[in-house]
């Protein structure tokens, strides 16, 4: 085990800025790439839903 | 013909493909999360201080796994580029969009870890080193493979525009390995190679393997997802869509 206490691991012998820096905008980045691809697929079957249904909706009026 | 010989082109076809994609994501995400949790146990509990870096040193365990990915993840889109290009096949140029997205986020993940690795040990943000350079210009080619690709109204018309960028700019890959041996850098050498026994102690070269597992399986994963949005996107107008389960009210 490295580290006495739980602020000297947040410290990191004084790199703590650079070492969260990194890990802390990689873990943000990949999370919201993630959700933004969540996003993106949940947005074109919504939409394609839809369409699908309209088109249903028009076959029935016809 | 024998059963045991896959007939891989089946799964050439966005139709097979898309199911088989559904079914896969979430294993590489699971294997993700769980390399992820292993790596960096590793990282930040098992692996010593470093002698001449103190703690800072520990940001290899995401700039390296990181760096590898972009410059392989590149190679993986100029090779579906080129099996598109041959064959034709349109789902090729679906992978190569799925990837590019993730491609660009781990060459940027890359230039910020090195700056603020860069920063503590050389005192410099940024430098304009051979390997600095080539990795910012593998960023601005996912960039302009993205950008090129979405200016093209034509699906199947950005995909061969976006091909060729990806064949010719896979070029700077071998450029950014080898930029550390051609010109004289700041830049350390490679830490990990085929030929040599690696330069560290074992459990370092162990958490950076294993996030470099988690970087691969994560990427997996999200791309799987994305191409099978892409599919959708891309072939809203055919039954086979019209008829998935989740399609219905």
């Amino acid at each position: 085990m490295n580290w006495g206490s739980t602020s000297e691991f947040f410290a990191m012998g004084g790199y703590g800025l650079y070492v969260w820096g990194s890990f802390g905008v990689t873990a943000a980045a990949l999370l919201i790439e993630t959700l933004l691809v969540r996003k993106r697929f949940s947005d074109t079957r919504r939409t394609l839903r839809r369409e699908l249904a309209a088109d249903r909706d028009s076959q029935d009026q016809s | 013909m024998s059963q045991r010989f896959v007939n891989w082109f089946k799964f050439a076809s966005p139709a097979s493909f898309y199911p088989l994609a559904g079914k896969a994501w979430p294993w590489f995400a699971a294997l993700a999360a769980a390399f992820c949790a292993a790596g960096l146990w590793l990282s930040f509990f098992v692996a010593p201080t470093d002698f001449q870096q103190g703690e800072g040193y520990r940001i290899i365990f995401i700039h390296v796994p990181a760096s590898w990915m972009s410059m392989f993840i590149y190679c993986v889109m100029a090779f579906w580029a080129a099996i598109g290009i041959t064959f034709n096949t349109r789902l090729s140029g679906m992978m190569s969009s799925a990837l590019a997205p993730t491609g660009a986020l781990f060459a940027f993940i890359s230039l910020w870890t090195g700056a603020l690795w860069g920063k503590p040990m050389w005192g410099a943000w940024w430098v304009w080193d051979a390997r600095l350079t080539s990795e910012l210009i593998l960023f601005f080619l996912y960039v302009g493979y993205i950008a090129l690709t979405a200016a093209i109204d034509d699906p199947r018309r950005a995909d061969k525009a976006g091909a060729i960028v990806a064949l010719v700019g896979v070029v700077n890959v071998p450029i950014i390995y080898f930029s550390v041996k051609w010109w004289n850098t700041l830049h350390q050498g490679a830490s990990v190679s085929l030929t040599k026994a690696p330069s560290m102690a074992t459990t370092m070269l162990w958490g950076m393997l294993i996030m470099a597992l988690a970087f691969w399986m994560y990427s997996i994963a999200v791309a799987l997802y994305r191409v099978r949005a892409i599919i959708l996107e891309r072939e809203r107008h055919t039954t086979w869509v019209a008829e998935l389960p989740e399609m219905q009210q």
